[in-house]
């Protein structure tokens, strides 16, 4: 056969044939590509009807959504008795939070998204004024949870539920990561006395469990502190559960930091920028988008570390549960508070980590090409 | 420029942009600059060369006090360099430096890069700080690149915008460490030809590199530098031609070989 000539600039770009792109490819390539992984495939595909049919059953198709105890529940359905968690469900979100007085919490709670926004979200127009407001808003909330200036007035034991954990959380991740970032920085000084405090600081609060710090906070402190102190337990809490996660911060910043070459802060000082103006708007910029998914990391271990107050007597949802499973109408209803309260801690955690993936995305396709 | 009346310079009358007397530099036991004496005057070019590790650029980054002094008199714009955090702002505000790995902010737009000394050190209005930003990118002939990161430009490219960076707080004195050694020969060309331009508007310059064809047509002076000494200083002409010293023709002669 003669052979055909090969025509130059008459190859037009075709599309890739359907093998390599369609979805029977996808399975090919994805599930179905080797011996070991078509085993895999077939296993997971049965693991997955043995598990899921049933699982839907007991939460939803089997379920009761209401009545008068566990029995009544019984009566009605074999699977989850959600009857119980929809009974006991104010109490999971306020704790003992005054009934006349719950709207405040749930102000709050709006006025903590509308905080967030600014936040998370670098594109709104006017963000710096938003910036302001978040700022902001630990007061307002303080002040509405507490009341005082025109609020009745509410005692921080009655907090619990969901609301003490987010007021555990939220304080706990505004404050860490300033705290954190100072220490990181303090840890990396020139000047002996502030590196020596820092690096203290930091080895004996990663050197201790939180439960340890918490039990110090609750007992110990009264020790110390001179008698007839007022510090509320709460407030003792806030601190030490802030102070953990700072140290834990601090050290995953130092990484960030240690990341960014030399010669960034010596350009930032050959143009005149002085110490804080290179660390604020080069260095760290810089240092924490990489340290990204470890402070988002650190977040989301302090907010389930918040479940731990249970041991000193506060009433987060998992303390809420187990007093609620006392409750002799309701007693052997394990599965439903756990499930209840683990999805509630998996929805918060799992949008941190979201955000967090998001973000990295972002900035890497601002910055890097 | 925002020319403040009331920011006399004290160098005004002051005959040398850098003067440097007995100057010692230790690092740890290590003696790296040992007993440098050099004056520069307003406008003068210098060139400095010599072998790897000779201190070439512990030299020039004591003049902006990158690296600090322990014996010897640095004197910059007619400001002496102590511990004195003003003094140390005063003279960083005169001196531009260019590093070797152009050391640009990666998360910033060129024209933040730019702006950031002029609105942050200087608080200049923002709109006038980007004008400033621009008129040096056009001088350094990259303005369509004002929007994009640093990461996006070439090396050569990337020195230019390094050099347009320290120009914008109108420095008077600019130091150069190496800035073309790391990039690839057709780049080369195109930052000298920025420098030659900047070095014919009569700015002060220090000029650490090894391009001996730069040293020829701007350099008003060469220094080779060897184990923290200066060994030998002249004109391009005389140094290149009629070498005195044994160590400089030996460099000389490495140097040549190797271009
Ligand atoms: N921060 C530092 N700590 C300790 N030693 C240093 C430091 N910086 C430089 N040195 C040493 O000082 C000597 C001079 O360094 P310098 O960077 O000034 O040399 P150079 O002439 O610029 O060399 P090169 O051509 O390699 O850039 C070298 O031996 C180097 O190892
Ligand atoms: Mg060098």
């Amino acid at each position: 056969m003669a052979p055909v000539p090969y025509k130059v600039g008459e190859h037009p770009d075709l599309p890739p044939p359907v093998s390599v792109t369609g979805p029977l490819a996808w399975l090919r390539n994805n599930l179905f590509s080797s011996p070991t992984n078509i085993v895999m495939t077939l296993v997971s595909v049965w693991l997955l009807y043995e598990l899921i049919p049933p699982m839907l059953d007991w939460m939803f198709f089997d379920a009761a959504f209401s009545g008068e105890n566990r029995d009544a529940c019984r009566a009605q359905a074999g699977g989850a008795c959600w009857a119980f968690i929809a009974e006991r469900f104010r109490l999971f979100t306020y704790g003992f939070y005054p009934a006349e007085e719950r709207w405040r919490v749930n102000l709050a709670f709006v006025l903590l998204l509308a905080a967030l926004v600014p936040v998370l979200y670098d594109r709104l127009p006017a963000r710096k004024i938003g910036l302001y407001y978040s700022m902001a808003f630990p007061l307002i909330a303080g002040w509405l949870l507490l009341g005082g200036w025109g609020l009745a007035p509410v005692d921080t034991d009655q907090f619990g539920g969901f609301m003490l954990t987010l007021v555990i959380g939220v304080t706990g991740i505004a404050f860490s990561l300033p705290i954190g970032i100072l220490l990181a920085l303090g840890r990396q000084s020139s000047l002996p006395i502030i590196r020596l405090f820092c690096v203290g600081f930091i080895e004996f609060i990663r050197g201790v469990p939180l439960i340890t710090l918490l039990f110090v906070a609750s007992t110990m402190l009264n020790y110390f502190l001179p008698k007839g102190t007022v510090f509320d337990l709460l407030l003792r809490v806030l601190i030490m559960v802030t102070l953990f996660a700072s140290a834990y911060m601090a050290e995953v910043i130092r990484g960030g930091l240690q990341a960014i070459p030399k010669g960034q802060v010596e350009a930032a000082e050959a143009i005149g920028m002085k110490y804080w103006q290179s660390m604020r708007l080069v260095v760290l910029p810089q240092a924490l988008k990489i340290s990204i998914p470890g402070i988002v990391n650190t977040f989301i271990g302090l907010y389930k570390d918040t479940t731990l107050v249970i041991i000193i007597g506060l009433l987060d949802p998992l303390g809420i549960g187990r007093s609620s499973l006392a409750d002799t109408k309701w007693t052997g209803l394990h599965n439903e508070v756990y499930l209840f309260v683990a999805i509630f801690f998996f929805i918060s955690c799992f949008s941190m980590s979201r955000y967090s993936l998001y973000l990295e995305k972002k900035l890497k396709t601002e910055h890097d090409h | 420029m925002s020319e403040d009346p009331n920011d006399s310079h004290p160098s005004e009358g002051s005959e040398y942009a850098v003067v440097m007397r007995n100057v010692h530099k230790w690092f740890g036991p290590f003696h790296v600059l040992k007993d440098l004496n050099l004056n520069v005057a307003r406008g003068e070019k210098i060139v400095i060369c010599g072998p790897s590790g000779s201190g070439k650029s512990t030299l020039i980054r004591c003049i902006n006090r990158l690296e600090e002094h322990q014996e010897g008199d640095i004197i910059v714009d007619g400001t002496e360099l102590t511990n004195d955090l003003k003094h140390i702002d005063q003279v960083r505000s005169e001196v531009g430096m260019v590093f070797q790995h152009f050391n640009l902010f990666p998360h910033l737009t060129v024209l933040e890069n730019c702006t950031l000394a002029p609105i942050w050190v200087k608080k200049m209005p923002r709109a006038e700080a980007e004008e400033i930003a621009m008129q040096y990118l056009e001088r350094v002939k990259i303005p369509e690149q004002a929007h994009k990161y640093p990461g996006q430009l070439s090396g050569g490219q990337q020195q230019r915008v390094a050099i347009a960076r320290s120009l914008c707080k109108r420095p008077r004195i600019m130091l150069f460490d190496e800035p073309t050694s790391a990039l690839d020969p057709e780049m080369i060309k195109e930052v000298l030809e920025v420098m030659v331009e900047l070095a014919g508007e009569g700015m002060t310059m220090l000029c650490v590199t090894h391009e001996m064809g730069f040293a020829k047509t701007v350099a008003d002076r060469v220094i080779f530098m060897d184990g923290g000494e200066i060994i030998e200083q002249n004109s391009p002409q005389e140094f290149f031609d009629n070498p005195q010293h044994e160590r400089t023709k030996l460099f000389l002669s490495q140097i040549l070989d190797h271009t």
